[in-house]
């Protein structure tokens, strides 16, 4: 197949992904909005949030989502201001709810891409040490390590961390984005900003690292016996370069899907972990907005992160394409 | 090779119960889940008897650390005692966690049987469900259901059932998808026999086995979450979690490290029970793995 023609397919298999992530963009709005519709008492509630809000305000949602009217013109009106961009407003944070939680979503992002780098690279290396020598000490070790990942809560997990790292030894920040009363600038800022998120990023490390260890271990072992890595091997190939090159080739689009698929948990970690560490990000915003009852501003968050789930899919998809020629796109 | 041998032909084949749990054993890790489950059964059934106190009887001895003499595991900030909390937390987790994996198990038995049978419009409605169910996260939307409806103990059962079937529904509908092509369906269609009983009484028995497996990790999952609601505040507040204790403990953990140890540790251990037992069924019921063994 010619590059040309790889390249084009290629861009037809996204345009087709893309099209069907539309009708589960949609979905999810409709789960919006029958959240509010059901929500118990006025929908104005679930609307505004138990802020005290200004009659006109309150007024004005009524008109504007039609919530004297049937329900399908409700969703439909509620379908147009939410495709405008208009998420309501927090009355918590006076601030409309999509420019807050849109802000916010960069410091969670910043933990979580950091997370998903640092997590992978870690469970690879650990899957390809345990399948280099199945059911020995380190494979145990490694397989262990990765039964306890997945089983431990990541919140609980950064108390501990708070209690060895920060409390007990000192030796990094207990929470928080960066220094307040500290005024770095260069070099010593960016310090400063990754001494705090070290320890949020191994809490929600763990788990993530239990998932691509576990993956790593298993694909390894399904592919180490396959005909072309004893071609490989035959040819006279390092077994260290067999099991890095051709097995990690193979280990690659588990990899990735696990990426995609898990990206979900992963906002759910981050919002239990934001907060055991302070972390203002969305997780932490959405812990503050159950007690200030700022329903507008947790529905937001609820769109919001379920359209980059169903980005970040989309993405795994074209990158699992990309990577394996077998794919029919 | 390709002819599928139905669960319970292959129960058989081994030696039925006793061929089962002989297969079951070999895993040590498998058979030490069960014992954590057990033992957590066991503490849940007997909390009022195994607690020295009443979890919510608080005390002047506030923030006493472990070994106190009448607080082995030492008191919380209103001097309630930590041991008991970790007791009657057990009925908390381990009600939720069945209740809600056994809700979570009957939908996706329902939605993917419906789907794999019958497919054709059935099938591709109900594979969009799944997957918008499978792309929202399952945590944010619990939380503001719950945060909309209550956080007893029954909203919290059917919030995370409700929300963990999709896995189910695509494991049973793609079993479905393959038996209903095999020559006992079609008998089975050809005398007559109606579609529901075709469903549930000749398919259902012969897929099963790989249900209980996500059944029993399914467990694990609905403990995890139900602990992560509590810890953002949102457990049954007439009940003492290890999740609400997690809550609590967020505030003391410089000065009171066991209000935070011993619940974690217990929800760790009784979700890593679980998960071991799923892993142990999954090896002991896939004749594939137990051959490449």
């Amino acid at each position: 197949m010619s590059g040309a023609r790889g390249s084009k397919a290629l861009g037809a298999y996204a345009l087709e992904r893309l099209l069907n992530a539309v009708p589960l963009v949609l979905g999810v709005i409709v789960v919006n909005f029958l959240l509010v519709s059901l929500a118990p008492g006025d929908p104005v509630t679930a609307l505004i949030g138990e802020y005290p809000a200004p009659p006109d305000y309150v007024e004005r949602v009524r008109a504007q989502y039609g919530l004297d009217a049937a329900l399908p013109e409700r969703l439909l009106r509620y379908l147009g201001s939410v495709v405008r961009g208009d998420l309501g407003f927090s009355f918590a944070n006076r601030q409309p709810v999509a420019t807050l939680v849109i802000e916010r979503l960069g410091r969670t992002l910043l933990l979580m891409l950091t997370t998903v780098v640092f997590a992978t690279a870690v469970g690879i290396v650990l899957g390809v040490w345990a399948a280099r020598r199945p059911h020995s000490a380190v494979d145990r070790g490694a397989t262990g390590f990765a039964l306890a990942g997945y089983s431990i809560p990541e919140f609980w997990l950064g108390q501990i961390l708070i209690l060895v790292f920060a409390v007990g030894l000192g030796w990094l920040p207990a929470g928080g984005f960066r220094s307040i009363r500290a005024d770095y600038a260069g070099w010593a800022a960016v310090v400063d900003q990754v001494r705090h998120m070290v320890l949020p990023m191994l809490a929600l490390s763990f788990r993530y690292m239990a998932i691509t260890t576990r993956l790593t271990r298993a694909s390894l072992l399904e592919v180490m016996n396959a005909d072309y890595i004893l071609a490989s091997r035959a040819r006279g190939l390092s077994e260290r370069r067999v099991l890095w090159e051709h097995g990690l080739r193979a280990a690659a689009l588990p990899i990735i899907t696990v990426i995609g698929y898990n990206f979900g948990f992963i906002v759910a970690g981050s919002a239990l972990v934001e907060t055991v560490f302070g972390w203002p990000g969305v997780g932490r915003l959405m812990y503050d907005s159950i007690f200030t009852r700022d329903y507008p501003v947790l529905l937001g968050i609820l769109l919001l992160v379920s359209v980059s789930v169903i980005l970040v899919n989309l993405l795994t998809d074209v990158a699992y394409a990309l990577f394996d020629p077998r794919v029919r796109y | 090779m390709a002819v599928p041998v139905p669960a319970a032909a292959r129960a058989a084949a081994v030696g039925g119960l006793a061929g089962f749990w002989r297969q079951f054993r070999r895993h040590r890790t498998g058979v030490f889940g069960l014992a954590v489950v057990v033992v957590l059964v066991l503490v849940a059934v007997f909390a009022p008897w195994l607690a020295p106190t009443d979890p919510f009887t608080t005390s002047r001895a506030a923030l006493q650390p472990p070994g106190t003499p009448g607080h082995l595991l030492g008191t919380d900030h209103l001097g309630r005692d930590v041991l008991s909390g970790v007791i009657w937390g057990a009925r908390v987790s381990l009600i939720v966690g069945l209740a809600a994996a056994f809700t979570a198990t009957v939908i996706g038995i329902l939605v993917g049987a419906v789907a794999g049978y019958f497919g054709g419009w059935a099938d591709e409605l109900l594979m969009r469900v799944t997957e918008l169910f499978q792309i929202i996260p399952r945590f944010v939307l619990a939380l503001i259901v719950v945060a909309f409806f209550g956080s007893g103990l029954v909203n919290l059962i059917l919030v995370i059932g409700i929300l963990s079937w999709p896995q189910t529904a695509r494991l049973v509908r793609s079993q479905f998808l393959r038996h209903r092509t095999l020559p006992y369906v079609d008998g089975a269609r050809v005398v007559g026999m109606r579609a529901w009983r075709i469903i549930f009484v000749e398919i259902l028995p012969n897929v099963l086995a790989p249900v209980i497996v996500v059944a029993s990790l399914d467990i694990a999952q609905a403990i995890l979450l139900e602990a992560s609601l509590g810890f953002f505040g949102l457990g049954d507040p007439n009940l003492r979690s290890w999740g609400g204790m997690l809550n609590t403990a967020q505030q003391y953990v410089r000065i009171a490290w066991w209000m935070s140890i011993f619940p974690g540790l217990a929800i760790s251990l009784a979700v890593l029970g679980f998960n071991l037992v799923g892993d142990g069924l999954n090896e002991a019921t896939d004749p594939r793995l137990r051959e490449g063994a």
